[in-house]
């Protein structure tokens, strides 16, 4: 207590001190994760977009912070009437930070690049449809699609669509040049990346005159630092447990919201036992998802049923279909062969709710006579076995792209569930336009995965933002990894 | 009997009781999970305070302390196997060239930071109690090849060592018969204190999560895992923290009192 005291005293006494000061005109936003390198269309890694998306690169659509896709370089766009056709009308006078126009070659080029054969684009499904880019004059381009494509302006929303010049594309991922309202200044290998406000934005000018993202993986550290007011806002704290000393510390809010990223224990359809329904739906049911939301993630999490956010319109609720129920899990057991139980791995990534909720889940399956084996890997170490070499049994991860309910399509994706039957809904999915019908298909799939108990559905993963008091503009969910730094501000 | 020996001694007891005990009675299972019972202070049902998952800190620590000198032990074990022999033959034949390899060999282990060392064995054989034995063991090696050869060595110029030659024993038999007993004192004292580095090790293993996978309980990791709790349930960093600690000076205080009482010359003192 007296040490508490003493803090507050000392808080009050430097914001005393900070309050001749003129107004901040920069943030330092803390992430956990420093992204690998700077080309959001070349990789995976969700720490990339978190620094580039919106801020430095920008495609013909982009998310806002409440979910909803809206214009970006693209101005407006007419679509045929089979819906094979956009027509998309770039906005004029958008220029690189570099000082070059951006025109529909460009942008053809982004697109063609992504789509290409030998393109690294960590999703390349996106552009799937599209038979050809055409620059029909500066301003417009025309994208031909095979079949009618209703997701089309969402995809080309994503952070790998981004718009990327054929000139400066060589030097990428260490000197990333885009449109954005901020441009790229330093990167200081292992500690922060720096940007500052671009004079010649096409919009808006930002409020604020740089940011900085502080790499920050120990949540220890992030703790110490956020506390000491070394950084203004963590983008997604890492450890949930300290959040609700924040909340009572006036200096500091908390903003809690939701992600796209359905956490799950994903599976290995392919390996035995896991290749038989009964014992994929045994683990199911021996999984208590609140005791992992409470215990892992000290309550911050929703309940999920299925691969698909819950905030989205089109979920369906069906965590009833796989409740907790220890004794109906170890009759499947029985009925599947295995009453005596049987032994796998659990490879655990590095985020507290994986680690922890690792934990919790090998006691629980242990309970109904499941020995999993708890292997602890860093990330680069679960993308090479888990994720490219799929040799594992069972892991913990969040998949936080949105809307990524069509990787169950995918039959060589590390999970490896392979029906024809959800195969087919989603290549209709694709050719459906009509909202009403989408919606009905979305409801199907989500159902179709849920009874083949494809993973363990866990929790939709929080988003668990930690700001200063006076920081306006943070999103409060995360429709996609990013932190949009033109919207930011400091309170007066 | 020394302040030093009474004390250490105690200490030591306690922990190998507290283990010794774990395989028997525990007050809960120590890996069965109650979360709406999660970090409770100490109280009279849970006398140590639960953590995180509702786990008895209680057991955990009593379970753990078996984790800790099965490490500690069994790594000492390694280094007495292997250093004893080796340090009695590199006396035996002092200044040939198996007693230069011999020291040779252990210069170059002394010659890497032992813990890096051991980090690197863990991570490339992958995580793991028995791993970290070994990584443990191998630096206990070269400790007791000295501390073997130094004292061997200036018993090989003793009188009693001549009669025996003269009686035509061999060295291999002289070393075991007469150079061994007479160097046991030395290396109990030295097995303490290697005991009590292992034990040290072995937490800081688990610490960075290279010792005990979960859910066997390692006084590291439960330290590691209190690590972002400290400023809400600093009981959670607490318990393990004095774990090692009183575990670690019991030992050293033993190690201390047991030179005293060995050496020949402070006997005398007391006398």
């Amino acid at each position: 207590m007296v040490l508490r005291s003493l803090v507050l005293a000392t808080a009050s006494a430097m914001a005393l001190m900070a309050g001749g000061a003129s107004a901040k005109d920069n943030v330092t936003i803390g992430l956990q994760l420093e992204p690998p390198h700077l080309d959001p269309t070349s990789a995976a890694a969700q720490a990339i977009d978190s620094v580039v998306y919106s801020n430095i690169f920008e495609g013909l659509t982009r998310f806002m912070g409440d979910g909803s896709v809206v214009p970006g370089l693209a101005d407006s766009w007419e679509i045929s009437g089979d819906g094979t056709v956009y027509t998309f009308k770039l906005r004029k006078g958008v220029t690189f930070h570099d000082g070059s126009a951006m025109d529909a070659e460009d942008v053809k080029f982004s697109l063609d690049r992504a789509r290409a054969e030998d393109s690294t684009n960590a999703q390349k499904a996106l552009f799937a449809g599209i038979t050809s880019v055409e620059a029909m004059d500066p301003q417009t381009v025309k994208i031909t699609l095979d079949g009618p494509n209703g997701s089309l302006l969402f995809n080309l929303a994503w952070g790998d669509a981004v718009i990327v010049a054929p000139e400066s594309i060589e030097q990428i991922k260490t000197n990333p040049i885009g449109t954005g309202a901020y441009s790229f200044q330093e990167w200081v290998q292992g500690d922060r990346i720096t940007l500052t406000r671009n004079p010649d934005y096409w919009g808006d000018q930002p409020t604020l005159a740089s940011a900085t993202f502080k790499f920050i993986s120990d949540p220890t550290a992030a703790f110490a630092a956020m506390m000491a007011e070394d950084i203004d806002a963590f983008d997604n704290f890492p450890a949930p447990e300290n959040l609700p000393q924040f909340d009572a510390d006036p200096r500091f809010q908390v903003l809690v919201g939701s992600t796209e990223g359905e956490t799950i224990l994903s599976t290995n359809n392919k390996q035995a036992p896991f290749d038989d329904v009964r014992v994929r739906e045994a683990v199911a049911h021996a999984i208590d998802r609140q005791a992992i939301i409470d215990g892992a993630m000290f309550g911050y999490g929703t309940p999920i049923g299925t691969h698909f956010a819950p905030h989205s319109p089109a979920y369906k609720d069906l965590t009833g279909g796989s409740a907790y129920d220890p004794e109906k899990a170890k009759a499947l057991l029985a009925e599947a062969g295995l009453a005596d139980g049987f032994e796998t791995t659990l490879h655990l990534p590095p985020p507290s709710y994986a680690r922890r909720g690792g934990e919790i889940i090998a006691a629980q399956l242990a309970e109904v006579g499941i020995k999993a084996e708890i292997i602890n890997v860093e990330w680069a170490q679960w993308l090479e076995s888990v994720f490219r070499g799929k040799s594992f049994g069972l892991t913990i991860v969040s998949h936080t792209e949105p809307m990524d309910i069509g990787i169950y399509a995918r039959p060589d994706y590390y999970f490896q569930y392979d029906s024809k039957a959800f195969q087919d809904l989603m290549a209709k999915l694709n050719t459906t336009t009509d909202p009403d019908g989408r919606t009905a298909i979305l409801q199907d799939a989500q159902e179709m995965i849920a009874a083949d108990y494809v993973n363990g559905y866990l929790f939709q993963l929080a988003k668990l933002g930690v700001a200063k008091a006076g920081l306006q503009g943070l999103w409060e969910n995360a429709p996609t990894a990013a932190i949009d730094l033109s919207a930011l501000s400091w309170a007066e | 009997m020394t302040r030093n020996l009474i004390l250490g001694g105690t200490l030591s007891v306690l922990v190998l009781l507290a283990a010794t005990a774990s395989y028997l009675w525990t007050p809960f299972d120590h890996t069965a999970m109650n979360i709406p019972a999660k970090l409770q202070t100490p109280n009279a049902q849970h006398w140590l305070g639960t953590d995180h998952f509702g786990r008895d800190l209680m057991s955990m620590i009593m379970v753990g302390a078996r984790t800790s000198i099965a490490v500690a032990l069994v790594a000492v074990g390694i280094g007495m196997g292997a250093g004893v022999p080796l340090g009695l033959a590199a006396a035996a034949r002092k200044g040939s060239w198996p007693d230069e390899m011999i020291m040779r060999g252990n210069d170059l282990i002394f010659a890497f930071p032992s813990l890096v060392i051991a980090i690197l064995i863990t991570a490339v054989l992958g995580a793991g109690a028995v791993n970290a034995i070994i990584a443990i063991g191998i630096f206990n090696i070269p400790v007791f090849a000295r501390v073997t050869r130094g004292a061997a060595l200036s018993l090989w110029e003793r009188e009693f060592i001549l009669a025996a030659r003269v009686a035509g024993k061999g060295a291999a038999r002289i070393s075991a018969e007469h150079i061994l007993p007479n160097v046991m004192n030395l290396l109990i004292v030295q097995g303490t204190i290697q005991f009590s580095l292992g034990i040290l090790a072995e937490a800081g293993l688990s610490y960075v999560g290279l010792g005990a996978q979960p859910p066997t309980p390692s006084w590291g990791r439960m330290l590691a895992d209190a690590q972002t709790m400290v400023s809400f349930a600093p009981h959670l960093a607490l318990v393990p923290g004095m774990a090692i600690i009183l575990t670690v000076l019991g030992l050293n205080l033993l190690g201390d009192g047991l030179r005293d009482h060995f050496d020949p010359k402070l006997r005398v003192a007391r006398a």
